[in-house]
């Protein structure tokens, strides 16, 4: 059987702007599409892309996974017509809390006028398989589609189960990726309470001065497709997922193990997925979500996981520029590495400025920075981690390659 | 509060209502069947709220069962007032 798994297609919506070009332009020109204190899509109108009818029915978490969807389709060559079976297609998305927007408004629905008065479209609105649902039936795709729930690694989850679908011939791609857009009043309120966002509104990851991570909002979709199958149809492809490596901590429901044992083992289980030692990687795309525990025990994690050549790799956080998108984030930030490794460069993490004792890793200040040649013994590409860890304890890390 | 519908209010809100809910409103007359309009059964559930606040009338499932055309639904909501 053919392990193989390309990536044909991907999309993205994020603070940024509308697009996973924009993205990746963007974030390796060093700007931060942050404001007040929030990574809003302030770009994205759903009804640029959407019916009144499907927009109505589509919580907005909903709406930007669709929208990154149709332009993961559309670059994979998919917009005119599916090119496998439709039982051979699946979908499976992930987020961290699904439709937060539309309970909380029919919550105050309820308790202002009357259990009567709850719309009969909460339930599709608020469901954290609602994105999938409307990504396969916009589609057509009949394939196992579900949705992943695990925090900030959501993202990554999906995408890594996707692959093993993909490897185990029960269809030939699936439309993977993360969506959320959570910035509602009990959500902020709660993470504010909990300590973990920012007080100053900030998103510097693995900066001295770091005090939480920034709420985002947005999506990440990707097309991925049984190699030999893409081959098959003369599909060109953008990317591979070579590896996936998913691991717990056990340690706690929210701080991460502070000795980075269990996320270590994730990166060191992506890597062996994949067949590559750690001196084959050209770049590491951190999970870095500007929290004092996560910048600290990912520091530790890597430098276990990848030995001294952690201190020589280029590692940043796309959150530095676009804040934690939570269950989108790993899928975001997977689209994001495999631009970053197809236009050859490290993008910044943005507004890096003060080290800190033991937090002594190369996170790519300033600006942008080429990559080096692919290694001359190797196959021509460069290659990448990324890594996804969420609340729960959950570690999930791909390892990517450009095409 | 609720007030009293008579043909020419029944018609006015649950057009308004359809449109509200996403159907074309070039297409929303009262020959114009749900299926045409791409009205599903959730659509109707909203409808039968707007009509309850408008004018205090509850359709239940029985009620909207059969209902294929927006006169129909109009129809029944002047029956239901008088």
């Amino acid at each position: 059987m053919n392990r193989r798994v390309v990536i044909t297609g991907t999309g993205a919506v994020t603070p940024l702007g509308v697009g996973a070009d924009t993205l990746i332009d963007r974030w390796a020109d060093g700007q931060c599409g942050i404001s007040d204190g929030v990574g809003a899509c302030r770009e994205f109108d759903p009804l640029d892309f959407l019916s009144r009818k499907e927009s109505r029915r589509a919580d907005r978490f909903t709406q930007l996974a669709v929208v990154s969807a149709t332009e993961a389709l559309e670059q994979a060559g998919w917009a005119s017509e599916l090119p496998y079976p439709a039982e051979r297609i699946g979908c499976i998305i992930g987020t961290g809390i699904g439709g937060i927007g539309s309970l909380e408004d029919q919550g105050a629905v309820l308790r202002d006028k009357g259990a009567k008065s709850v719309s009969p479209l909460a339930v599709p609105l608020m469901m954290s398989n609602a994105a999938t649902a409307a990504v396969a039936m916009r589609f057509g795709l009949m394939g196992e589609t579900y949705g992943v729930v695990s925090a900030c690694a959501a993202g990554a989850h999906a995408i890594g189960a996707a692959t093993r679908l993909v490897q185990s011939g029960q269809v030939d791609a699936v439309v993977t990726g993360g969506s959320e857009s959570a910035m509602t009043g009990i959500a902020m309120a709660a993470f504010a309470s909990m300590g973990a966002t920012s007080p100053s509104g900030i998103s510097r990851p693995f900066d001295a001065r770091r005090d939480g991570f920034v709420m985002g909002e947005g999506a990440g979709v990707m097309v991925i497709e049984n190699a030999e199958s893409a081959a098959a149809r003369g599909a060109g492809s953008v990317g591979e997922i070579l590896g996936y490596g998913a691991t717990c901590d056990a340690h706690h429901l929210t701080a991460p193990d502070p000795s980075g044992v269990q996320s270590a083992r994730a990166i060191r289980m992506a890597l062996d997925d994949a067949g590559l030692k750690p001196e084959d990687l050209d770049y590491v795309n951190a999970h870095g979500t500007s929290t004092p525990l996560n910048d600290r025990s990912e520091t530790d994690a890597l430098k276990l996981a990848l030995g001294p050549v952690a201190k020589d790799l280029p590692i940043s956080s796309t959150k530095s520029a676009i804040g934690h998108l939570m269950g989108a984030a790993g899928a975001v930030e997977a689209v994001a590495t495999v631009a970053a490794l197809r236009c050859g460069v490290a993008p910044p993490t943005v507004g890096w400025e003060q080290a800190e004792e033991g937090l002594d890793l190369d996170y790519v200040p300033g600006r942008a920075r080429n990559l080096t040649l692919p290694q001359p013994a190797g196959d021509g590409r460069r290659y990448a981690i990324s890594n996804s860890f969420g609340f729960g304890g959950h570690n999930a890390v791909l390892c990517l390659a450009a095409t | 509060m609720p007030v009293k519908a008579d043909p020419q209010s029944a018609e006015k809100v649950i057009v308004e209502g359809l449109a509200e809910v996403g159907a074309d409103p070039s297409e929303i007359t009262r020959e114009a069947t749900f299926e045409a309009l791409d009205v599903d059964s959730l659509d109707l559930v909203e409808i039968a709220q707007i009509v309850e606040d408008e004018f205090g009338i509850e359709l239940v499932g029985d009620d909207v069962q059969g209902l294929k055309t927006v006169g129909d639904v109009i129809d029944l909501v002047v029956r239901k007032a008088a």
